[in-house]
């Protein structure tokens, strides 16, 4: 299939300049150079503006609501494990309205792939600090700028147990491509959080652009050296940003787990009949 | 004596719903329909727990305010109940008139766990009550399974201590087996055709959780428990998109947390069926007490305007029922529907006959022709209902207002037709329910005086209701609101009086919206249930 065969009749209303037409670009060349039909994958997205990609993409998909997309894409999935479900989660989804969520995600290794649309401020709602921003970052809520410091949200996939954490950026569509395509073919749950530019509300592509690289020879699965180059910048003040697949470890998946020893029909007169004798 | 009242107490922690139970099981054996009310506080060692185990020939759902036999495992049972006509009680523990029992020493001559007490207990009371010992042996058999054989050793131990003090009628009738509601709820939900049950624990609604987990191991049925009650509705909708049949439970805190998913639910057009028992609040209120006070809130849950079904069964054979058509009728119109129950209904056991093999209309089948439209245009409002993979199409499915394919639109024509197919639904999930029984009569069905009602009140004032000769009609459905149905069953009334558990009157404000009034208003905000007696003497207040 065409990659333009998996954008939608949508109107596009996303800024000019904006990272998540990157984004949507990569994820439709990466799903046609797996061979990934429209009609088998489901593109899950929260609210926001990265949440477009819900109607832009001519896939199956779920637009839900501010920060549940990692729960939807969980019931997705264990609904029909063949989907390939990829959910789009902005930062003020995944790491403010929904972050238990995707902490319980990882935890439970389920086999779905996150792409985080973190452009460090909440667009859609015209430009407010979001648990990434910088600190001291100055926003309508917070015109003083912010009283809180960013967290780091690779370290946290890594301390909840995710089992493929990546970082990939909107001006490098190469790396990012490599990166999605790597994260969906990994079996458990896949982090992907990409930097992206918020043409609008905070164009932080200078400071990107200086500091971004793909560091050579690292073994994701030398977990000292991923913690090493996850906690290489805190998402604070200035320092080398690394991209590319950071960690990642074979583990059991959610789905594996919970349905093992459960095959076959419910025989459910026989069910029901089973209970009432025990009553 | 055509019927009789036990009531077994003592601390949390000694095993009194068990020993309820096991009461109840014998009652059962001996012919009689049964009911037991589980009262206890929310503390897991100590307080004051207590079981009433009432038994009748006839059907049943309620208790009397007098106890016939009582066994006691601490004295602030015997402080609390002591005026029942027989006591059996430990009298290492206990000073007391009636049967003592050392029920201390034997366990402790028998080396068993402080808990097995009830069991000794249990075996003079059926002495005392001259129940057969083959009923005992049964019953234990029953009740605790695999450790049947030491539970009989304490049994005959009390038995052999105690001495005949009455004679309990036995009846012939074959035992009927004993459900509480959230055990046929669960039952009901997987008649109804679930493939997985989603829920965070949460008092009353729990045990339908873990009836569901034990029942679904080892077959494909799915249950999750999830990290709280935004992502239980959310993974269940997750679950509906991909083609699965799920239902989720909760109470009215944890159902706070899941009306954001209620108002995607009626958007997306992504069934779901929610259960949702309700316990006395504001907020964490009395978490193992009941109450009615949530109906307003179920009714209206979620922001904005979709339609959506409100079922409230009142006894466990209607729990059975309820919760399989919600399901089949959660699919049919692909909206929320809920079963609206409490802790009375829950998490009380009653004798109920329930058909394993109880049939659902089959549901609609669309044969797929051409593109696949997800909010395709029907006169009625319905689309036909498809999960992904749909060859040579994709399902969209949206929290926005959307288009026939699922896309977002703000076109102010396009967002009015959205919104009037919801409405349309709404309207052809109302024609649908009048082929349904939405209202139940009880009583005498052409009295003057009626008591309006919903839920778990169905079993205590049908039984008032035939003592006072009243005509009881009881919504079963809530919404859509059943007018005909409702207005038919009102025909030659005179008075109406409503009995709800609530404090501002819920069912009496829903009633009123459609034009009718009603003379008195009964309520309670307790927590407890009302007895028969209780209840009789309000409404005598009331029509004298």
């Amino acid at each position: 299939m065409k990659g333009s065969e998996y954008i939608s009749r949508a109107e596009n209303t996303w800024c000019p300049g904006c990272g998540n037409f990157v984004i949507q670009h990569t994820v439709k060349d990466v799903l046609a150079d797996l061979a990934l039909s429209p009609e088998n994958v489901v593109i899950v997205s929260g609210i926001g503006c990265h949440a477009k990609i819900a109607d832009y993409m001519q896939t199956n998909s779920f637009y839900t609501i501010h920060g549940r997309g990692i729960p939807v894409a969980t019931g997705i999935h264990l609904g029909n494990p063949e989907l390939t479900v990829i959910c789009s989660a902005g930062d003020g989804d995944a790491y403010a309205e929904g972050l238990d969520h995707l902490i319980f995600a990882a935890k439970r290794n389920v086999d779905i792939t996150t792409i985080i649309h973190d452009n460090r401020v909440y667009g859609l709602t015209t430009g407010q600090y979001t648990p990434t921003s910088p600190p001291g970052f100055t926003g309508r809520s917070t015109p003083e700028g912010t009283h809180e410091d960013p967290f780091n949200p690779l370290d946290l996939m890594l301390a909840s147990g995710a089992t493929f954490i990546a970082r990939a950026y909107s001006r490098d569509k190469k790396g990012m491509a490599e990166v999605l395509k790597r994260a969906i073919r990994h079996k458990g749950f896949s982090f992907v959080e990409v930097l992206q530019v918020c043409a609008s509300f905070y164009d932080a592509h200078a400071c990107y652009d200086e500091h971004v690289y793909t560091p050579e020879g690292h073994d994701p699965y030398d977990r000292g050296s991923a913690e090493e180059l996850i906690r290489e910048w805190n998402y604070s003040g200035e320092g080398p940003i690394a991209l590319g697949v950071l960690y990642e470890k074979d583990a059991r998946t959610f789905e594996e787990r919970i349905f093992d020893g459960k095959s076959g029909m419910i025989d459910r007169t026989r069910l029901i009949r089973e209970a009432l004798q025990k009553r | 004596m055509a019927e009789f009242s036990v009531c077994i107490g003592g601390q949390a922690g000694e095993g009194i719903n068990k020993a309820g139970l096991l009461i109840a099981r014998i009652a059962g054996l001996l012919g009689y329909r049964v009911y037991m009310y589980y009262d206890y506080p929310s503390l897991i060692r100590g307080g004051h727990n207590y079981a009433i185990i009432r038994a009748k020939e006839t059907e049943i759902g309620a208790i009397r305010d007098e106890i016939d036999i009582l066994c006691a495992l601490d004295q602030e049972t015997v402080r609390r109940h002591g005026d029942a006509k027989l006591h059996i009680f430990d009298l290492d523990v206990i000073k007391g008139d009636g049967l003592g029992i050392p029920a201390t020493t034997i366990i402790r001559e028998e080396g068993a766990a402080p808990i097995a007490r009830n069991t000794v207990i249990i075996g003079a009371f059926c002495r005392a009550a001259g129940v057969p010992k083959e009923i005992l042996l049964e019953a234990i058999r029953g009740e605790f399974g695999s450790r049947a054989d030491e539970n009989i050793r304490l049994a005959l131990r009390g038995y052999h201590a105690g001495e005949e003090q009455i004679q309990l009628p036995i009846r012939s009738a074959d035992p009927i087996p004993l459900l509480t509601g959230n055990e046929a709820i669960a039952l009901g939900l997987i008649r109804g055709g679930i493939d997985a049950y989603v829920s965070y624990p949460m008092t009353p609604s729990s045990s339908i959780l873990h009836t569901m987990a034990v029942l679904a191991q080892g077959t494909p049925l799915l249950v999750v428990h999830p990290e709280n009650e935004i992502a239980v509705i959310a993974m269940a909708l997750g679950l509906s998109y991909s083609g699965k049949r799920v239902a989720v439970g909760t109470s009215g805190g944890g159902f706070c947390l899941m009306t954001e998913g209620v108002s995607l639910s009626g958007m997306a057009e992504v069934p779901v069926v929610i259960v949702m028992a309700m316990r006395p609040g504001p907020s964490t209120g009395m978490p193992t007490y009941s109450s009615q006070g949530d109906l307003s809130f179920v009714l209206h849950a979620g922001h904005g305007e979709f339609p959506r079904l409100v079922i409230a069964p009142g006894t466990p054979e209607e729990a059975y029922e309820w919760s399989a058509r919600a399901v089949h009728l959660a699919w049919q119109f692909q909206i929320p529907t809920f079963i609206l129950s409490d802790k009375n209904l829950g998490e009380h056991p009653a004798s109920a006959d329930i058909d394993p093999d109880f049939s659902l209309p089959s549901p609609s089948t669309v044969p797929a022709q051409g593109i696949y439209h997800r909010y395709c245009n029907t006169p009625n409002g319905v689309s036909p209902l498809r999960s992904p993979p749909v060859t040579g199409s994709v399902v969209k499915v949206n929290s926005y207002t959307h288009d026939e394919d699922g896309i977002t639109v703000e076109d102010a024509d396009q967002a009015a037709s959205a919104c009037v197919k919801l409405i349309r639904k709404g309207a052809a999930l109302e024609a649908e329910m009048e082929g349904y029984g939405c209202i139940h009569v009880d009583g005498m069905d052409d009295a003057p005086v009626a008591l309006i009602c919903f839920g778990s009140t169905a079993g205590v004032c049908r039984e008032v209701g035939e003592r006072l000769s009243l005509r009881v009609i009881r919504l079963v459905v809530l919404e859509p609101f059943p007018l005909a149905q409702f207005d038919q069953a009102l025909s030659g009334v005179e008075k109406m009086i409503i009995v709800e558990e609530n404090a501002t009157g819920q069912l009496d404000a829903l009633i009123r919206t459609f034009g009718y009034r009603a003379d008195r208003r009964i309520g309670s905000v307790s927590g407890r249930p009302f007895t028969v007696d209780d209840l009789e003497r309000r409404i005598k207040g009331v029509i004298r």
